[in-house]
Parts: C-alpha cells; sequence; structure tokens
C-alpha cells in the first residue's frame, strides 16, 4: 500500500497560532476569540490577522481595556457552554486579571464540589528582549504554574504553538497558554493538517549524556543553540523542552537525570521562588543520588527588567551563559 | 440620598401567591437565625454572613426568573439558594462541611453552587463575579436562547473596577443581564458616604447607558413588580438593566462584627421597616393573612428547618483521601 505524501507547509511560530485558531472556529461554532486589538488591528502580534474578515466581530470579539473584564466574561462565557480564546496581550496585563484566573476559573470546581469546571483557554504573549522595559517584558509563567486548577502550558515547535491550542480547547479546565514573543517569527515545518499535541508530557528536544538542560519556551532555543557549540567541544547537552509548567513531566525530568546525573534549569524568569527552584526540589526528592553535582539554575536576574539593551542583555540567561555554565559542570567548579 | 420613588399602591397578588411570598421570606428568616445560633454552638465554622433584613430582594426578584436563567450571588447568598429552590437540607449540610451539602463541604457558607438550578454561587469575592455573570450573558447571546443572567451584588461591591468593566461591557455588547444592587449602606463596616462620591447606585447605570431603576428593597411586592418588568425589558431588548434596591441588613456584616460604626437606634428604625412585618400587616388588612395561617406557616417552617438541621448533623464527613479531588475535571 503506498502511503499516503504528508502535505508538509514552510510556516511561522505565528501562523501556527493563527492555523490552530482558524480551525478550531471553522470546526466548532462555540469557539470564539476575544482581547485587546484582535480584530481590526489583526492582533498585537497579528496572530489573528485576517481572522476577522473570515469570522466577523461576534466570534473575533474587539475588546476594551478591561483586562479583568473580559478575563471574567470568558469565564462565564465558557460556564454557558462557549469554548472561548481570550487573548491577553502580554502576561504583564494579566496581573489585572489574577483575581478572574485564580479565584474564579482554577477555583470553581473545586469550591463547588466538582459540580462546574470552567473550560477557558486564555493565551498570552510573555517575555522580553525588545528592550520594552519594566511593564511589558516579564516572564511570569512560573507564578501562573503555582496555582492548582490551572494548566499552564508553554510551547516551543510549531507543532506545539498550533496542536497545544487545539488540545487546550478540548480540556474542560482552564488552560493557559505561554508564547514567547521571540517565537512569533521563527519558521519551521508543519504538515499541513492540524493536529492536536499532547498537553502533559515534556519532550526530549535535543538527545544528549552529559549534561540535561530543563527548559521552556525561548529556553529551549538558546539551549540547543548552546548544546550545538558544546558539542564541538566533546559535550553532548541532552535538551528538555518541558511544553507544560503545570502539570510538570516529572518523570520525563527525573529519566534525564538518571542519565546524565547534571542538571541545570534554564528559565527567563526571576529565580527566587520560580519554576526552576521547583524543578531543583522535585530532582532534590526524587533522584538525589543520581546527581553528580548540584542542580545548577540559569535564570532571569532579579531586577525588573531595563531598557538599555546592554543591561538587557545581561538580565536573562543567554547562549553564552549556557555554554560558560556547562563547562563549569563538566569541570565539577562550584558557581 | 434620593427618596425611593413611591409606586402606585400595588394590588396583591392572588392568595397563593402572596402567601407563598411570605412563607419564602419566612423561611429565609428562621433558616438565618437558626445558622446564627447554630454557629455559636461552633457547628458552622468560618464566616457566615445572614441575609436578615433583605429577604424581600431575593425572594421578589427570583419570582421572575425562569429556571434556565443563570443567578450569580454573593457570600451573603443563602436567602438568594432558598429563593431559588435549594434544599434547606444541602445548604445546611454545607455549611456543616458534610459531604452531602450542595459543595460537597469544600465550599461552606459562602459557596453554595447547584447545577440542576445554575445557580453559580456563593461568591466571595467582592465584584469577582460580576464580570462572570456578564460572560454568561454573553454565552447566551451568541447561543441565540433566551436565557438571561441575573447577578446581586452589594454597593461595596460598586467600588471595584470589576463593576464598572462588566457595566461597560454589559452595555457595549447588549447583553441580556439583570444587576441587582442590594444596597444596604454598609460594606462591612463602611458606610457608602464614606466611599462613593455618587452614592446613588442606580444612577451610575445611566453613566454607562444602562436603564435602571430604583425600588424599596424592604416591599417585596415592589421588589418583585420591578424586577418583572425588567427581565420583560432584558428578554425583550436583549439590553442589560440595573435594579438598585435599598435596603438594610438587621445582623451585623457577620457573626464576628461588633459593629462599632453604626447607631443601635438606626437599626432598630429600620427594623420596624423590615419586609416580613410590613407584608405581614399587608397581607391581614386584606384579609388573607390570620392568627392561624401565620402559626400554621411557621410550623411548616420550623419542621423544614429542623429536618434540615437533622440532615446536616447526620452527614458524612468526606473522605481525606479525596482531599485532591476536584482541582481537574479527570
Amino acid at each position: 500500500m503506498i502511503a499516503k505524501a504528508e502535505k508538509i507547509i514552510e510556516t511561522t511560530y505565528r501562523e501556527a497560532v493563527r492555523m490552530a485558531i482558524r480551525e478550531a472556529m471553522k470546526k466548532d461554532e462555540r469557539v470564539f476569540l476575544m482581547g485587546e486589538d484582535v480584530g481590526r488591528y489583526g492582533g498585537c502580534f497579528a496572530v489573528s490577522m485576517g481572522l476577522l474578515d473570515e469570522f466577523g466581530p461576534e466570534r473575533i470579539r474587539d475588546t476594551p481595556l478591561s483586562e479583568s473584564g473580559f478575563v471574567g466574561i470568558g469565564i462565564g462565557a465558557a460556564l454557558a457552554g462557549m469554548k472561548p480564546i481570550v487573548e491577553v496581550m502580554t502576561v504583564n496585563f494579566s496581573l489585572l486579571a489574577l483575581d478572574q484566573i485564580m479565584n474564579n476559573a482554577a477555583t470553581l470546581l473545586h469550591m463547588s464540589g466538582g459540580l462546574f469546571n470552567v473550560p477557558v483557554v486564555i493565551r498570552m504573549a510573555t517575555g522580553g528582549g525588545k528592550q520594552l522595559a519594566a511593564q511589558h517584558s516579564h516572564s511570569l509563567e512560573g507564578w501562573y504554574a503555582h496555582i492548582p486548577g490551572l494548566k499552564v502550558l508553554t510551547p516551543f515547535t510549531l507543532e506545539d504553538a498550533r496542536g497545544m491550542l487545539l488540545a487546550a480547547l478540548e480540556d474542560p479546565d482552564p488552560v493557559l497558554i505561554f508564547e514567547n514573543t521571540t517565537l512569533y517569527n521563527r519558521k519551521g515545518i508543519l504538515s499541513a493538517e492540524a493536529t492536536k499535541v499532547n498537553i502533559d508530557k515534556a519532550n526530549i528536544a535535543r538527545n544528549g549524556k552529559d549534561i540535561s538542560i530543563f527548559t521552556y519556551g525561548i529556553g529551549v532555543d538558546k539551549s540547543i543553540s548552546a548544546a550545538a557549540l558544546l558539542a564541538e567541544d566533546g559535550i553532548e547537552v541532552e535538551v528538555i523542552d518541558l511544553r507544560v509548567l503545570r502539570p510538570l513531566d516529572t518523570e520525563t525530568i527525573l529519566e534525564s537525570i538518571r542519565k546524565t546525573h547534571r542538571g541545570l534549569i534554564v528559565d527567563e524568569g526571576w529565580r527566587s521562588g520560580g519554576i526552576s527552584a521547583e524543578i531543583s526540589a522535585r530532582i532534590n526528592e526524587n533522584a538525589f543520588y543520581d546527581l553528580d553535582l548540584p542542580v545548577q539554575r540559569l535564570c532571569g536576574v532579579e531586577v525588573p527588567m531595563p531598557y538599555a539593551k546592554h543591561l538587557e542583555t545581561a538580565a536573562v540567561p543567554q547562549v553564552e551563559n549556557i555554554v560558560e555554565r556547562c563547562i563549569k559542570m563538566m569541570n565539577y567548579e562550584r558557581v | 440620598m434620593d427618596t425611593i420613588p413611591k409606586r402606585k399602591i400595588l394590588s396583591i397578588p392572588e392568595k397563593e401567591k402572596a402567601l407563598d411570598l411570605l412563607y419564602q421570606m419566612l423561611l429565609i428568616r428562621r433558616f438565618e437565625e437558626r445558622s446564627a445560633e447554630l454557629y455559636t454552638a461552633q457547628k458552622i465554622r468560618g464566616f457566615l454572613h445572614l441575609y436578615i433584613g433583605e429577604e424581600a430582594i431575593a425572594v421578589g426578584v427570583m419570582d421572575g426568573l425562569e429556571k434556565d436563567d443563570a443567578v450569580l450571588a454573593t457570600y451573603r447568598e443563602h436567602g438568594h439558594a432558598l429563593a431559588r429552590g435549594m434544599s434547606p437540607h444541602s445548604i445546611m449540610a454545607e455549611m456543616y462541611g458534610k459531604v452531602e451539602g450542595c459543595s460537597r463541604g469544600r465550599g461552606g457558607s459562602m459557596h453554595l453552587f447547584d447545577a440542576a438550578l445554575k445557580f453559580y454561587g456563593g461568591n466571595a469575592i467582592v465584584g469577582g463575579h460580576l464580570p462572570m455573570a456578564v460572560g454568561m450573558a454573553l454565552g447566551n447571546k451568541m447561543q441565540g436562547n433566551d436565557q438571561i443572567s441575573c447577578c446581586f451584588f452589594g454597593e461595596g461591591a460598586v467600588a471595584e473596577g470589576a463593576f464598572h468593566e462588566s457595566l461597560n461591557l454589559a452595555a457595549l455588547w447588549k447583553l441580556p443581564i439583570l444587576f441587582v444592587c442590594e444596597n444596604n449602606m454598609y460594606a462591612m463596616g463602611t458606610a457608602l458616604e464614606i466611599s462613593e462620591s455618587e452614592m446613588e447606585v442606580y444612577k451610575k447605570a445611566g453613566s454607562y447607558k444602562i436603564a435602571s431603576e430604583l425600588v424599596d428593597g424592604m416591599d417585596v411586592l415592589a421588589v418583585q413588580k420591578a424586577a418583572k418588568e425588567a427581565i420583560t425589558y432584558i428578554r425583550r431588548s436583549k439590553n442589560p438593566f440595573l435594579l438598585e434596591c435599598r435596603t438594610y441588613r438587621f445582623k451585623a456584616h457577620s457573626m464576628f462584627d461588633a459593629q462599632l460604626y453604626r447607631d443601635k437606634s438606626e437599626v432598630e428604625e429600620w427594623k420596624k421597616k423590615g419586609p416580613i412585618v410590613t407584608y405581614k400587616k399587608r397581607l391581614e388588612a386584606a384579609g388573607l393573612l390570620d392568627e392561624k395561617t401565620l402559626e400554621s406557616m411557621e410550623a411548616r417552617v420550623s419542621i423544614e428547618i429542623e429536618e434540615a438541621v437533622q440532615f446536616a448533623e447526620n452527614g458524612h464527613w468526606e473522605s481525606l483521601e479525596d482531599l485532591t479531588k476536584f482541582v481537574y475535571s479527570s
């Protein structure tokens, strides 16, 4: 039997997200997109460009600047049987809606003893690197990953950018999806047909035997680049794309540690109490005797994001930092 | 503050309905009084916010809603839950923390829910449920059904940003929602006059181009009529409406409150104008209520409540093994 050739397309991360929104909206009338500038502007990051013309203003719904209001509306619409995709322009602005996300979306199922689930999907742009300064540049995925009742996704690959949204829309519980802004222009290839992917497993982005790097989002990109450089020195780095920060795929993390015995977490978020601390703790608790040295962390420096380019660059882990730390780890140098 | 416009003297509904309104208010009143006793006896823990004095609003508004309409209320929601049709048994068991409670004991007094009755809490963040109520109205509109959302909140919520965002969005998107502001003039210990520059809540609706009315929240018939008209308006025009009901809570904010912020004499004045005492007088004057009827009503209420207490007493504690359930659906 001749296998049908799968049609492949060359596209971008941004377009992959758009594909998912289109596919979902075409298939299910209950799905709609709501957020600031998603319609007439075409989306702050152009994700929803063209969708207003295709689906109309009821389903590609521009909102006023009312994060608390429209996130809460998304929750209510989900309770009423719709499948809203709420777009919060950036994670920095989501803080205005934190009460809705935490005290309503994450908590209703439990407070009601299982009566009311909230199938809302909230997408947010995250990350820095564009000199947008302190109120536009933070990565707060780790914060949200602290909250029981939420699922927190951080797609890196194009397939995940598309497939995770489709999976999230089928999830009965609130799902937050974080899209690092630097990833929107990333090019790649995808099958023409959109399919959903799992939203509970980490992925081995690169196999290696010497060091395990656990990271997500833009960190995967930087870690893969660092791994290529380290390979020239004979150091084989395994890069684990966490993909999901809640629930963390502890099994894949531990398997990797048992293989390499050296762990490094790369996280653009701040160090203290971040998701890196959680991963480190889990490795400590479950694979202590498999470690050759303490788990290492490269995190955002504890400063609100500065504007000047050189300061901003120094404030988050870069490829050179990852390379340098891995070399130190191989030499068991104390940091 | 504005005086409440006097409506034309309202005709009393036919006897069965007229007495039923009294029964519902009595049920709430006695239920709340019993809950206060049980709280003192430490059977009910945490916070307990009593609806005593405000019964006419829940009873009057709920009378005009259909069973498919969605209802959202605050943490002072026992009266709303009862008026909506939840059994005193499931509410009492919930306050006892028993698994037979409406929320399996996971919520307590402030988080009563019922899926069949479309009662969405029981919400303890002041103003926090308004956007959700608007969202439910959006969902109804997008699905093309005839259902409306009914959102109860106190005047304290009017200071929260969520109130303003919710009203703006409801008006902008023409959503079928009834906002019911129960203005009892005190947000916990803070009088309205020291927290709002514009104290007339119904007027604020006007600045969002939302139709509104001010009604005497102590008069169950006035509330019932105003609510019915508002609900008809909403269903017909698919526009929101805000009903401000002036009322007063006869008890403290919660069981912990020493009421240092208001005079006892003010409370006593309002009690004389209470919803039950005034409605009883009207029914008596209309020849619909006599000593015997009232006694038998109180007896029925008493039995219902005692059965509810027994149900709660006999209930079970949820198994500790199930602690981490209901965080995710699967």
